[in-house]
């Protein structure tokens, strides 16, 4: 049975999800950072963390947003191919819910809309828009609004099958070190690991929206989830990164099958405002 | 040390701050990011003028979301530094006393800073709520069509700082680090 979809549904929800984003954290980030401020064992460490427990209180309580970058809007959507929608383009839909968003949200417009003429779009659209067909007659909508202090320090890195595991873990450490303090630490880290050039980078942004403390399915990934947290958390980077023990509060990797002669391995890295959504309409 | 200090700057002050200090600021600072620093630099190119006198001033790397009614300013942390470390030597070189933002300097910033005896503070990325509490007035000064990016004239009050790289150069995200790694 078709299921019958109006956009409006789409951009209402959108631009919602976008206010909300900014402002609170998920329960799981906030756990995670909570847990952080016990654990940490440098003294300064400590008071920033405390700093960001107070931020989080004040954006939530108050109404501003956690942080001042309110990112570029990511938008996954997973279609269910039973759905078929009316009342106009999907993809204008999801601009225009970005757009009503970021305007009567009082977000940050940090788009510009030529990447060498730098012109402020001033609605912070276009939005980042990946979508993907499932099974299914539901529509499944993540936002994750992604600020580009973390996003700079980002990389992809086109490894040879024999660099093997090893490569991949000096790959995601490289990209850590290299990020430090301008990533605004503690961070979240998504690895994405095999497939094409494009597919690993994408698989390292979705990632990012995964739980905190959830772990791939595959017993080798989990144990490298764990063990890179660990290393990261020795790098000594530290919250702020003005040392200490927290430098990262996940790892969170995905795979896919490559090609013979490849190893690609895309390292997405994420601030401690990592704003992550989901509805299901 | 927790020190409160108030801005703009004096040389004098300014070498008393040691890396690694905990600095509280009061007083008026300025904000300027990536494009406003073009724009002045530009001018600068052309032996224009710029549209403040940034002698002993703080330049805040910072660009607010939007305030809500009532308000001073939205949220207002800091942005990465590194970005504006092209333009950063010639500032300091004609007076600038203090940078704020977060992340690494280039060696050339650093040695401008040791040079001018200026200082380079962090304050914590990612904290743009709580560091607005500390913003008691905001006014766009230059470049309003910029938006967010415009220049704007920011009065704090025991605005929260970290002092990273001093006077003498000592740079705190080398050294902090240093001690809490474990990993060869
Ligand atoms: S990296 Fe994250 S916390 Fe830091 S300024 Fe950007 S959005 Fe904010």
């Amino acid at each position: 049975m078709i299921r019958a979809i109006n956009v409006e549904e789409i951009t209402k929800n959108i631009k919602e999800m976008c206010i909300e984003a900014n402002h609170y954290l998920s329960p799981d980030m906030d756990a995670a950072m909570k847990r952080a401020e016990k654990e940490e064992k440098s003294p300064l460490g400590k008071q920033i963390l405390g700093q960001l427990k107070e931020n989080l209180k004040i954006a939530s309580e108050e109404t501003i947003p956690i942080c001042q970058d309110t990112g570029m809007a990511v938008i996954f959507l997973e279609i269910g191919q039973d759905v078929h929608f009316e009342g106009g383009l999907l993809e204008d839909a999801v601009n225009e819910g970005v757009r009503q968003g970021y305007v009567d949200g009082y977000l940050r417009k940090s788009v510009v809309g030529d990447p060498l003429i730098r012109e402020n779009t001033k609605d912070n659209t276009p939005a980042i828009i990946h979508t993907k067909i499932v099974s299914g007659d539901s529509v499944k909508i993540k936002v994750a609004p992604k600020g580009f202090g973390s996003e700079n320090m980002s990389s992809v890195f086109m490894l040879k099958p024999a660099e093997g595991i090893e490569g991949v873990k000096n790959a995601v450490l490289t990209a850590v070190k290299d990020a430090g303090p301008n990533a605004c630490p503690p961070m979240v880290v998504g690895v994405g690991i095999g497939g094409t050039f494009e597919k690993c980078a994408l698989m390292a942004k979705e990632a990012l929206t995964r739980e905190i403390g959830e772990h791939s399915d595959i017993p080798y990934v989990k144990e490298l989830e764990e063990e890179l947290l660990t290393r990261i958390n020795g790098l000594g980077i530290g919250p702020g990164g003005l040392g200490g023990t927290t430098t990262a509060l996940a790892v969170n990797i995905n795979t896919y099958p490559t090609h013979i002669a490849g190893l690609p391995v895309g390292v997405n890295i994420c601030c401690h405002v990592n704003r992550h959504m989901v509805r299901e309409i | 040390m927790d020190k409160h200090i108030t801005a703009p700057i004096t040389k004098e002050v300014a070498r008393t701050l040691k890396s690694g200090d905990y600095v509280y600021i009061t007083g008026t600072i300025y904000t300027a990011r990536d494009a406003a620093h073009k724009r002045m630099y530009d001018i600068l190119q052309k032996g224009g003028e710029l549209p403040i006198d940034i002698r002993e001033q703080m330049i805040y790397y910072m660009g607010p979301s939007p305030a809500r009614e009532g308000r001073p300013i939205g949220s207002a942390g800091p942005t990465t530094a590194s970005r504006m470390d092209k333009y950063a030597p010639q500032l300091l070189n004609l007076g600038l006393g203090a940078m704020i933002g977060k992340g690494k300097r280039s060696q050339e910033v650093i040695d401008a800073t040791v040079r001018n005896d200026a200082v380079y503070f962090a304050a914590v990325g990612g904290a743009g709520a709580l560091l607005s509490k500390c913003i008691t007035s905001s006014e766009v000064v230059a470049y309003k069509d910029l938006g967010t990016e415009a220049i704007r004239k920011l009065t704090v009050e025991n605005f929260p700082v970290i002092v990273v790289i001093d006077s003498e150069g000592n740079n705190l995200y080398e050294t902090a680090a240093k001690a809490y790694c474990t990993e060869k």
